[in-house]
């Protein structure tokens, strides 16, 4: 029996990291033409933190590709622009305006945009020929997610099949596929919400405002704070009030929900989400309350 | 209803950062049918925890409710897919995340009926531990054979077995002593080194969490009192270093003009600056000059860190190359011996073209030989000599009529492969991170197979003369 060296055990953040940075280094060894998709969440700027550690002092071997709904906050496109900049990376924007304008999608009754993403996600991952796209998404976000792969293959329609996926063991991961389909890959996969958050108390990574306690007009809706905007809202029942409020996640404005916080700290916001009984999709995303299959629906469908 | 609004604790501030800078990450695997109460321990495990939310819980509370009410369902929580709530079944592996003040785990809940070989294969491929659960009225059956088996065919170095629904045997201690001893013998027979047993249960919370007043006579752990305390990480330092080759990072910046490294992460032992090391398989000899990470230099890099290494020389590295230390012996070759597990509705084709992807490297090969399979319901090993070309088949035929010699899905059997070019061929008896290899169908790239290079379980059961009957020892362990 060999000694045991005295080194100790990674500590949890430390074997997430070393996990993500090996997945993303995996992607580059692998395919032609990965993108990460951005879209100035914390996940997507955890993932643009990982791929940065992963191949310094090389800048980051790929793409951004931001799924651009229109109905966005201007702290968050700020953010993004200004890290692009940074960086010196190559931003793709898929603009789901644009996929109303030539027809490819038509505007809903609800004026909800987030549903309308995945058409222009997918016109944009064929028309860049992008074969191995990042996504943020995390096991613990929602059990449909519970059962993704790190590596996710979708077929030439964009569409995942839960009978398809490949059983992944060790380290290993199978990133062949076909021309014309691609895969998606989870480097968060084994992160929680508080993870990401303890990573970037620990990293000292910079969010968009609107993770942190501010002050904002909102109403309420379905049982949700959301803030008005060009995409439909308020309607005439629908009483504005300035509230304290910070955002759990980010996403189209029409259905990402603010909750009412003090949390203006990472701190602060980590003892938040630890003393918090509800998950963060349920607490602010509309589009997962639909039907309790609404996850898997969207994913089916070719959705983040 | 209103808006949802955060209750702020401020003592959870503190708690949340001093637990951040030293928690650890443990992987377990849980094998047990919904019968043996696994969906109902694993609620358990996650509901006091705490790591089951509200709206979680009002979600498989309308879920029950919407199939004809009753007793909520815990099993729910962790159905994750429509057809298999529909089917009442579990189709897949499904992760699940809890943590406590010192560790944080990743669960992989494999399904004890369908698929039950290639689930729980892949489940314990990267688990430091497995839970092995049985129905204290029921005792070892067949399937916990099963169960056990596969988890020392995969290696994973800490066993537990539950013993579940102790309340419906009034906690009695012959039972459990004899479930216990039963399983821990057959255990010590497939070469499980640590096994620990818990009289628990599931339903009413006994020995999960919290030490249970109706167990005075155990003495022992409780199961998540255990999982805490089982070390974490232990067997990838103690096998040598292993250093398999993602990436080759050159800038060529005007900052780092000449900047050459190699980005990977070390599957096994302990590497430090000054370091001799061996870049196979072309056999050439370097010297480890340099360990990079974005967050500065270090000195020394273990298991399993993500590094970018340094060399003297300007050796010819490429992604697919393995650093191991010069003074070892490694073995390389391109005939592969090992245990496959067949994943795929394909089944095997003697003389078929596959991909062997074994670290970073993925090599062309072809199938020779198939012979033994193992019978994972009797466990007994059927084994025959030679290349059965009489037996190869179109992998196309889905008729019911199973060739004898093919490998079909939950199958379990040993191969030979040749391959087009030399590769580390590490055992898995002994490396367990660099020792394991997947079959890629080149056609459409499904992964036919998982498998271990060299003696498995199916050895030890089947020994044939050429083996090493001491296999097991040399695991360092």
């Amino acid at each position: 029996m060999t000694t045991l060296p005295a080194a100790p055990p990674l500590t949890q953040l430390d074997a997430l990291e070393s996990e993500g940075i090996h997945v993303m280094r995996e992607v580059a060894g692998e395919f032609e033409r990965p993108v990460l998709l951005f879209s100035g969440g914390k996940d997507s700027i955890v993932m643009l933190h990982l791929a940065r550690k992963a191949f310094w002092p090389s800048p980051v071997p790929f793409a951004l590709m931001h799924v651009d709904t229109g109905h966005n906050f201007p702290e968050v496109i700020e953010y993004r622009d200004r890290v692009v900049a940074e960086h010196g990376l190559r931003l793709v924007v898929a603009s789901v305006q644009d996929a109303i304008d030539d027809g490819r999608v038509a505007e809903r009754a609800d004026g909800s945009r987030n549903p309308l993403q995945t058409v222009p996600l997918l016109d944009g991952i064929t028309a860049n020929k992008f074969d191995a796209v990042f996504g943020g998404g995390r096991r613990d976000e929602e059990k449909a997610r519970a059962k993704e792969r790190v590596f996710s293959l979708r077929d030439e329609f964009g569409q995942w099949d839960p009978r398809r996926q490949r059983p992944e063991l060790w380290d290993l991961y199978n990133g062949r596929h076909k021309p014309g389909e691609h895969v998606r890959v989870f480097p968060l996969s084994n992160w929680t919400e508080l993870d990401v958050w303890r990573y970037i108390e620990r990293e000292q990574i910079e969010l968009p405002a609107i993770y942190y306690s501010h002050q904002r007009e909102v109403f309420l809706r379905d049982g949700m704070w959301l803030a008005p905007g060009g995409w439909g809202g308020p309607r005439p029942s629908e009483m504005l009030e300035v509230r304290t409020v910070r955002y759990r996640t980010v996403g189209d404005m029409s259905c990402t929900g603010a909750v009412e916080s003090t949390a203006s700290t990472i701190p602060e916001v980590i003892a938040e989400v630890g003393a918090s009984r509800l998950t963060e999709r349920g607490a602010t995303r509309a589009d997962d309350r639909a039907s309790e299959a609404a996850m898997e629906d969207r994913k089916r469908e070719g959705y983040f | 209803m209103g808006a949802p609004t955060i209750q702020l604790e401020p003592t959870e501030e503190t708690q949340h950062v001093t637990e951040h800078a030293t928690r650890d990450l443990l992987r377990l695997a849980t094998a047990g049918s919904v019968d043996d109460g696994k969906s109902t321990l694993i609620g358990r495990l996650l509901y006091d925890t705490k790591s089951v939310l509200a709206d979680q819980l009002s979600a498989v509370e309308a879920a029950t409710l919407a199939r004809g009410g009753g007793e909520v369902d815990l099993a729910l929580l962790t159905d994750g897919l429509r057809a298999e709530r529909e089917q009442g079944i579990t189709i897949d592996v499904a992760y699940r995340y809890f943590s406590t003040a010192t560790r944080a785990f990743v669960l992989a809940d494999t399904p004890g009926h369908v698929q039950y070989t290639r689930n729980m294969v892949t489940g314990a491929s990267t688990a430091e531990l497995a839970i092995v659960l049985v129905d204290a009225r029921k005792g070892v059956l067949e399937q916990t054979r099963r169960h056990a088996s596969i988890t020392a065919l995969l290696r994973v170095p800490h066993v537990v077995l539950a013993v579940n629904k102790m309340d419906l045997v009034d906690f009695d201690e012959a039972t459990f002593r004899a479930i216990a001893d039963e399983f821990t013998a057959y255990a010590l027979s497939l070469g499980i080194p640590d096994v620990t047993a818990v009289p628990l249960s599931a339903l009413t919370g006994d020995n999960v969490v919290d030490r249970s007043a109706r167990t005075p006579w155990y003495d022992g752990p409780t199961l998540l009192e255990h999982l805490e305390a089982v070390p974490v990480g232990r067997d990838a330092l103690s096998e040598p270093f292993r250093f398999p080759v993602q990436v080759v990072i050159r800038p060529r910046t005007a900052e780092h003009p000449d900047y050459r490294g190699y980005a990977g992460r070390v599957a096994s032992g302990v590497v430090s600056v000054g370091d001799e090391v061996t870049v196979l398989p072309s056999g050439k000899r370097t010297t480890v000059v340099g360990i990079d990470t974005f967050d500065g230099p270090l000195t020394e890099a273990h298991a399993p860190q993500s590094v970018t290494l340094r060399l003297a020389d300007d050796v010819d590295v490429a992604r697919g190359d393995v650093l191991v230390p010069t003074a070892a012996t490694v073995n390389v070759g391109s005939d592969l011996e090992g245990t496959v597990c067949w994943l795929a509705e394909k089944r095997s084709v003697l003389g078929a073209r596959l991909l062997v992807r074994v670290g970073t490297r993925t090599v062309r090969a072809l199938l020779r030989e198939v012979n033994a399979r193992l019978d994972v319901d009797t466990l007994t090993v059927e084994a025959w000599d030679g290349v059965d070309t009489l037996h190869a088949v179109d992998a196309t035929d889905t008729s019911s009529d199973i060739p004898p010699r093919a490998l079909t899905l939950n199958a379990i059997g040993r191969v030979k492969i040749r391959l087009a070019e030399p590769i580390v061929l590490d055992e898995y008896a002994t490396h367990r991170r660099t020792g394991g290899f997947l079959l890629v169908d080149p056609a459409d790239g499904t992964t036919l197979a998982a498998g271990m290079i060299g003696a498995t379980l199916l050895d030890r059961l089947a020994p044939t003369p050429s083996d090493d009957d001491d296999w097991f020892a040399g695991a360092g362990i």
